[in-house]
């Protein structure tokens, strides 16, 4: 699609006007802007997709028999339930991060094994798992196993009655706190800004800096965010709909 | 978040006996109220605290075998640097404070616009907190930062508007969308026969709202408006990314004066303690009024 | 090991069962012959519900026999499936799946665990539906329906599996008196068109309307047994006696 009559128009915007809209006419701020943006949704599928997986691996562990493991997964829980997600992401980066060992790299430099964005992927990860494995646990716990007795009875065996019965209905009692959690954890993803993590709004701020037009990049970021955010709000709730089971709640 | 009226209901709620157990309800609750905070409830007890206080103590400790005898005992440089922890803690308090007072006070008008009959007014305020409330609250805080000057000149008087206002108004943001939905939220779930009944008895509409509807809200009110500034608290934090002087960016400064990497998880386990000592009671208080109020869950 | 119509289809000889300290079931016996219907009575906590739960497999046995068509239940090398299959089960709480329709409810077994052909299950689901005079509710969900509605789609769930033995444990107790009726109504429908059938019930009355044959347990033993009419007119056992004039 041809798009150069935009960036024609913001040229024009700018020099007529001085509203100055580089992230759209100036190819270098756009790659940056778009790099960005593209860096937020790499970000947060990827702690969307392993928190989910610490919070199913969470769930299980506390059902474990074992006193210790349950409570050391509680032990993380109330840890990133309880502390602001910036002290942990800090927590991360430069506590246990000049812990790790370095390697050489072929210009001969020390770098170390995880770079910031991995980093930020551990932080929030493991931030937004906490809640999962709390959510994910509280779905189990409210089926109730006369359930699972009425599955059996009709011919179901175990992993038959949990397949089709206890966790479809264990999922829809989640969904709308997962729903909250994932929803809270792209709002989130902002704070890998504090360790240079090269997304949305740490790009934003180079090209306010390079460019000097702080309110017109500003105002894109912010909107840019609220849209973002909005659709998944708004197809999350969607799907929540799609999953209601009439007659219970709302 | 449906805009639908009328008292939320139960998951166990229609039918004579409960298919789901408790446990779904009380998530159901929970979600329900994160909705309305726009982040998760913080749930502080005692125990968190001895946990803080034993990591600085270990991680003390610690720093101390691995920095050797020689170097100044890791609780000294704390106790030596105390005033200037405690002053950056004094803006956290006085920004969060601040934040909440104005987030209340433009936050329950939004929310009462929210229940207006007036459908633009309805729609507007709709559309202002839903917009307050999906933004990240770095973001907010961002563009007040860069966006709003330095000094404002009012009839020829010049007001400074120092960094940690401007971040006041950025942290207060959330806070007026997120009080908007609490507002909202417990006027809903009023039941509508209060509504009907007070009118029958020729009540107008603004006598219905202010002396039947928002007395009876403020018990529903009150816990998640705690918890929020609760939220906030912790959330001031993030003033230290742009550069306010608050807690996190003194004991940043702190670090660097000292330049000894095993301070690092002490000097931030006190940070934490503080935050701690500060919520903890608020957790506690708020805790005790959900349960005096008997909110259902 | 052939079985015959003529043998009973569901045998018990001295069951025993412990839930930890406490013995449920202390030894036992009843037969019901193919087409019968039995009601269980008896105080709560009698091992009633205990007793057909053990039919159905879903509680294991400490001693004892149980048969169902001459197959023996607590064989460890039994088909659970194959049993489930000629033993349906009612619930007092109907456990309807509430995040399927009625009909879906009705359905999901016999599709996904017989793997039977789903437009035939289909057909026969609104079969069902109709038989427990639920015509049109069949996109209805659990949550959308009374309590007697939805025990009565609990009831046609288990028909779909065309068992030949129904179980059903207190399935009034915990609806209204006014839907109380139009379960019982479904239920001795079923038991005129010849379904075995064995209830766990405090409805009197309705015992003794549709039984063939009364047993009154107490504290784990079936304490005295006969037809309605015998007895409720003329029981022998103090305990029963005593029962009934609380009930009666």
């Amino acid at each position: 699609m041809d798009w150069s009559w935009a960036f024609e128009w913001a040229r024009t915007l700018s020099e007529q006007s001085g509203v100055n809209l580089t992230f759209v006419y100036d190819s270098y701020d756009r790659d940056r802007l778009a790099r960005g943006f593209l860096n937020t949704v790499y970000l947060s599928l990827v702690c969307l997709f392993l928190s989910v997986v610490i919070g199913v691996l969470g769930a299980w562990l506390q059902g474990s028999k074992l006193v210790w493991t349950r409570r050391i997964v509680q032990g993380y829980i109330q840890f990133f339930r309880n502390t602001p997600p910036l002290v942990q992401l800090y927590f991360f980066y430069f506590a246990i991060g000049s812990l790790m060992p370095t390697y050489e790299n072929r210009f001969g430099f020390q770098e170390p094994m995880l770079d910031n964005f991995a980093w930020a992927v551990i932080s929030l990860s493991f931030f937004a798992g906490a809640f999962n494995v709390e959510i994910f646990r509280s779905g189990i716990e409210a089926v109730p196993a006369a359930t699972v007795e009425a599955a059996e009875s009709l011919g179901y065996n175990r992993l038959q009655a949990y397949r089709y019965i206890v966790l479809p209905l264990a999922f829809r009692v989640c969904l709308p706190a997962l729903n909250n959690n994932l929803v809270n954890l792209v709002k989130t993803t902002t704070l890998a800004y504090a360790i240079a993590v090269p997304e949305m709004l740490y790009m934003a701020n180079q090209i306010w800096s390079d460019s000097v037009n702080v309110p017109e990049t500003m105002t894109f970021l912010l909107f840019a965010y609220v849209f973002l955010v909005g659709l998944l709000v708004w197809a999350m709730h969607a799907w929540e709909r799609s999953m209601r089971m009439p007659g219970y709640g709302r | 978040m449906s805009r639908r009226g009328g008292p939320p209901r139960d998951l166990a709620g229609e039918t004579d006996l409960p298919v789901l157990l408790p446990a779904a309800a009380a998530l159901q609750h929970r979600a329900r109220r994160e909705r309305e905070l726009g982040a998760a409830l913080p749930r502080l007890t005692w125990r968190h605290g001895l946990v803080l206080l034993l990591g600085l103590l270990v991680s003390a400790g610690l720093a101390q075998a691995q920095a050797g005898a020689a170097k100044e005992p890791v609780l000294e440089v704390i106790v030596r640097w105390l005033p200037v922890l405690l002053e950056g803690f004094l803006f956290n308090i006085v920004i969060s404070v601040l934040a909440m007072a104005f987030g209340t006070l433009v936050g329950t008008w939004l929310g009462l616009m929210q229940i207006s009959l007036l459908l633009p007014v309805r729609a507007g305020s709709w559309v202002v907190t839903q917009f307050f409330r999906n933004a990240p609250w770095l973001v907010l805080l961002f563009y007040c930062m860069f966006l709003l000057p330095f000094e404002l000149r009012i009839l020829g008087l010049t007001v400074p508007f120092p960094d940690w206002l401007k971040a006041t108004i950025g942290l207060s943001l959330p806070v007026v969308a997120n009080v908007s939905e609490i507002v909202r939220g417990a006027v809903n779930s009023i039941p509508s026969g209060q509504w009907e009944a007070s009118e029958s008895l020729a009540f107008n509409r603004r006598q219905v709202l202010w002396m039947i509807i928002l007395p009876q809200c403020v018990k529903r009110m009150l816990p998640p408006w705690m918890n929020l500034y609760a939220i906030l608290t912790m959330a001031t934090v993030l003033a230290s990314v742009v550069g306010v002087s608050e807690m996190m960016t003194q004991a940043g400064r702190v670090l660097a004066a000292e330049n000894r990497p095993e301070l690092l998880i002490p000097i931030y386990s006190f940070v934490l303690l503080c935050f701690f000592l500060y919520c903890y009671p608020i957790a506690r208080w708020t805790v005790a009024l959900e349960r005096r109020f008997q909110v259902r869950l | 090991m052939a079985w015959n119509a003529e043998q009973p289809i569901v045998s018990c000889k001295d069951v025993h069962k412990s839930f930890g300290a406490i013995e449920v079931l202390k030894g036992v016996t009843l037969d019901v012959a193919k087409g019968e219907t039995i009601c269980v009575i008896g105080p709560s906590g009698s091992g009633k519900s205990t007793l057909l739960r053990c039919i159905n497999a879903l509680v294991p046995i400490d001693s004892g026999s149980i048969t169902v068509e001459g197959q023996e239940v607590h064989d460890p090398k039994l088909d659970k499936l194959a049993l489930r299959r000629k033993v349906g089960m009612v619930f007092q709480q109907y456990n309807l799946f509430p995040h399927k329709s009625a009909l879906q409810n009705v359905m999901m077994a016999p599709v996904t665990v017989l793997k039977q052909d789903r437009a035939e299950v289909e057909q026969r689901a609104y079969r069902l539906m109709k038989k427990v005079r639920l015509e049109g509710k069949e996109l209805a969900y659990p949550g959308e329906l009374s309590g007697g509605q939805q025990q009565r789609v609990a009831i046609a769930r288990a028909l779909a599996m065309n068992p030949d033995v129904m179980l059903f444990d207190e399935v009034t107790a915990a609806l209204d008196p006014e839907t109380v009726k139009e379960v019982l109504v479904t239920i001795r429908e079923l038991a005129e068109e010849g379904m075995t059938c064995i209830l766990v019930t405090h409805e009197m009355g309705f015992a003794r309307e549709v039984a063939d044959q009364i047993y009154f347990t107490d504290r784990g033993v079936i304490v005295e047994q006969g037809p309605p009419a015998d007895f409720f007119a003329s029981a022998k056992d103090p305990r029963t006696r005593e029962f009934l004039s609380q009930i009666l």
